[in-house]
């Protein structure tokens, strides 16, 4: 096991437009002071305001996690629900059950899911109706 | 292209970021949907969007864009200008719509965020 130089727990409410996007705005800068590569950084960045505004837009609330190793930044996103009744079709470009509200502020292209897993270098999805959503992303360091 | 071209071109006003207008530009995106900005845009790209939110400068906080340029009159709130301009953003606004503000760049030699789509994601 690897040594985890960050370990960091973000909350996000669910339909917090105002805050929604300061968990990644600090993991951005915590990156940039550990000296993370100008690419990392930027593909952590887009996958982690995507998921944290994932969780805002669809989730009943949940947590943002950072962790990060000498190996990789891992980005962890666990929600209270209401889970993903087809991921396969919540992973296709252009899909979108976003609210009125949620576009109103200029999201649900139907490009969040499929913009992070282009980023990250690992991605996982799990869901269950009723449960929840969790989604693990990993960036190479090295 | 710099900023200041820019500010020409489009009979813009500038919101804030006076001292960082001879920043050159390369390429341009318009889009209020910024999901697709997140999707397909780098740090050397100008944003051009009606959307006057703090996710825009979020997005652009994520993407380190240099400019973010208004249409069809649409200006942020004080307090989001001067968030921009402690991010090191030029701002800047015109009263055209975004099409003829895109089409007055295009006309002038800015292109759009080259994109390279897997064969399995064409279009059909």
């Amino acid at each position: 096991m690897s040594s985890v130089l960050i370990h960091a727990d973000y909350p996000v409410e669910a339909e917090d437009y105002t805050r929604g996007g300061e968990a990644s705005a600090d993991i951005k800068r915590k990156l940039k002071q550990l000296g993370v590569s100008a690419n990392v950084l930027r593909r952590v960045s887009v996958a982690s305001y995507e998921v944290e505004m994932n969780l805002v837009i669809h989730s009943d609330g949940g947590v943002l996690t950072l962790e990060v190793s000498p190996e990789a930044v891992w980005l962890i996103s666990a929600d209270r629900g209401p889970g993903i009744p087809d991921v396969e079709m919540a992973m296709r470009e252009g899909w979108s059950t976003a609210s009125e509200t949620a576009r109103s502020q200029g999201f649900g292209a139907g490009m969040g899911l499929p913009n992070m897993k282009r980023n990250a270098d690992d991605f996982d999805i799990t869901s269950k109706v009723g449960e929840g959503t969790t989604i693990r992303m990993g960036f190479r360091l090295a | 292209m710099t900023i200041k071209d820019m500010v020409d071109i489009l009979h813009a006003r500038v919101l804030c970021g006076e001292e960082r207008l001879d920043t050159p530009v390369y390429t341009a995106c318009c889009s209020d949907l910024m999901s697709d900005v997140l999707a397909f845009v780098n740090e050397k790209t100008v944003l051009i969007t009606g959307l006057a939110n703090p996710h825009v400068l979020r997005t652009a906080d994520m993407l380190d864009l240099k400019c973010l340029v208004y249409v069809r009159s649409k200006v942020p709130n004080d307090e989001i200008i001067e968030q921009a301009d402690e991010q090191g953003l030029a701002v800047i606004a015109t009263r055209e719509t975004a099409f003829t503000a895109c089409g007055l760049l295009y006309s002038a030699g800015l292109r759009g965020v080259p994109i390279e789509w897997p064969e399995s994601e064409e279009a059909t």
